[in-house]
């Protein structure tokens, strides 16, 4: 036995309510994201990641007040992410009851939080979260860049170089999102997946596009990725978590059954 | 009854979660503090960490933490639970951080995993060894109770304890070298994987440890 291939199910949070809608059997409110925790929890979920969508500052406190309570209830790493700009915030969400914090857009803009927010509280809770979209082949090789902006806006940043470097900087973690899957359901872009578990030494989460089981098993096989984070298959019921991880154990992935 | 547990605080990182779950098992009463008079009166002592260990030490010992562990463990002779850094802070000295001296409670070291790190297949390890990871209990011991050997437990760390002491060794987690998982010296019982996010398994450790009275 040896380290199991992490399964993350995503909750997309706007002020305090799950916004995406997630359908269990037996939920009494599809749209609160503790008992929703709870649930994907009860499933032998290995981690849960948290994205706050919330726009206004009154919905943050919102946030805060509901990492708290899934905090107190929930008994597995939590990732909380979105919205994330500077020391404050980590230490913020740290406080409420996150283990690790997404840094996404603020890393682009400022890179030394990444640093000093690491050596602050320690690589193992930050986690950089990089939205790839390919743009073309340099060389015959495919090319990947950083877009900003739910994939909208450029940044001319090379997604790999980009990967490396905040690994250098503390990074504990990558979080991986093809722009051009996202929310496809055709898979993750495992090309990019591929290049940066290689070209990094901290664990690399997929993220982007699942649309069914074996689209997992190909982001730990052919991608490399230490973990595979989903959402929309898991909320609306389509598969549950132990049979994502039965069916990833059936092709002889390592997972915590 | 677990009585009075006191978490150790010493200003590195959140430790709502530790005091959550131990309330979630059942705990009596839970404080999160340094304070010497409450952790004097506490009838179980829980030593965690979270960071980079030259910080961890420099705050234990500003905050006399060293002290007030050691009477808990001698003097007091309460049941105690190290977890993670507090393990790592126990051993004789780390590698971590240029090479920091530790509290030498344990004696033994804390190694770093090593970059290049590979399984005995050849496969790439990454560092820092995240998540859920097969624990191998290597004696019996009162905290193991209703957990079955080779249990996942989760784990987040870069460095790794290495007990001179090998009778010590409770468990030993595989990641490219064989890392001491869990170590246990009369009322001692010191982890490396972090019980409180390690679900079912990590809440019946701590359910054991409420109820233990601290001998092997």
């Amino acid at each position: 036995m040896s380290l199991a291939k992490r399964i993350i199910p995503c909750l997309d949070v706007d002020g305090g309510r799950v916004v995406k809608g997630v359908n269990f059997v037996g939920i009494r409110d599809a749209g609160d994201p503790v008992e929703i925790a709870m649930r994907y929890n009860e499933q032998g979920a290995d981690e849960i990641t948290f994205l706050d969508i919330t726009a206004s500052h009154e919905g943050r406190d919102t946030t805060v007040h509901t990492v708290e309570q899934i905090a107190e209830h929930v008994f597995i790493p939590l990732t909380v992410g979105g919205g994330i700009r500077s020391v404050e915030d980590i230490r913020t969400m740290l406080n409420a009851g996150a283990d690790k914090v997404s840094i996404n857009t603020a890393a682009i803009h400022n890179p030394e939080l990444v640093r000093e927010s690491a050596e602050k509280f320690g690589s193992q809770c930050i986690v950089v979260a990089i939205d790839a979209k390919r743009v073309g082949d340099v060389d015959g090789q495919p090319r990947w860049e950083i877009f900003t902006h739910g994939g909208r806006k450029p940044t001319g940043i090379d997604a790999v170089e980009w990967a490396q470097k905040m690994a250098d900087l503390g990074a504990g973690e990558i979080l991986l999102t093809s722009m051009d899957r996202d929310g496809t359901k055709n898979g993750f872009e495992l090309g990019v997946t591929r290049a940066i578990t290689e070209a990094v030494e901290i664990p690399v989460i997929a993220s982007g596009g699942v649309g069914n089981l074996d689209h997992l098993v190909d982001g730990i096989i052919e991608g490399g990725a230490d973990a595979v984070l989903a959402a929309s298959i898991f909320h609306f019921g389509e598969y549950s978590v132990p049979e994502a991880k039965a069916h990833m154990a059936a092709r002889g992935i390592e997972v915590r059954l | 009854m677990s009585g009075l547990v006191a978490v150790i605080d010493y200003g590195m990182g959140n430790l709502h979660s530790v005091a959550s779950a131990l309330h979630h098992v059942g705990a009596d009463e839970v404080v999160v503090t340094h304070d010497a008079e409450l952790i004097r009166k506490a009838d179980r002592v829980v030593f965690p960490g979270v960071g980079a260990i030259r910080d961890c030490m420099d705050e234990i010992k500003r905050l006399q933490c060293d002290e007030l562990l050691t009477r808990a463990l001698t003097e007091q002779r309460v049941p105690v639970l190290a977890i993670c850094v507090g393990l790592q802070a126990m051993m004789s000295c780390s590698q971590e951080n240029g090479g920091v001296d530790c509290l030498d409670i344990i004696p033994g070291e804390v190694r770093y995993f090593g970059n290049p790190l590979s399984d005995a297949e050849g496969n790439r390890l990454k560092v820092p060894h995240m998540g859920w990871n097969a624990v191998c209990q290597k004696r019996q011991h009162p905290l193991w109770q209703g957990i079955a050997d080779m249990t996942r437990f989760y784990f987040v760390h870069s460095y790794y304890v290495h007990a001179e002491d090998r009778s010590l060794l409770a468990a030993s987690v595989e990641y490219g070298v064989s890392a001491d998982a869990a170590l246990a010296r009369d009322n001692l019982f010191a982890v490396q994987f972090h019980p409180e996010k390690s679900a079912g398994a990590g809440l019946q450790l701590l359910r054991n440890f409420i109820g233990w009275n601290g001998t092997c």
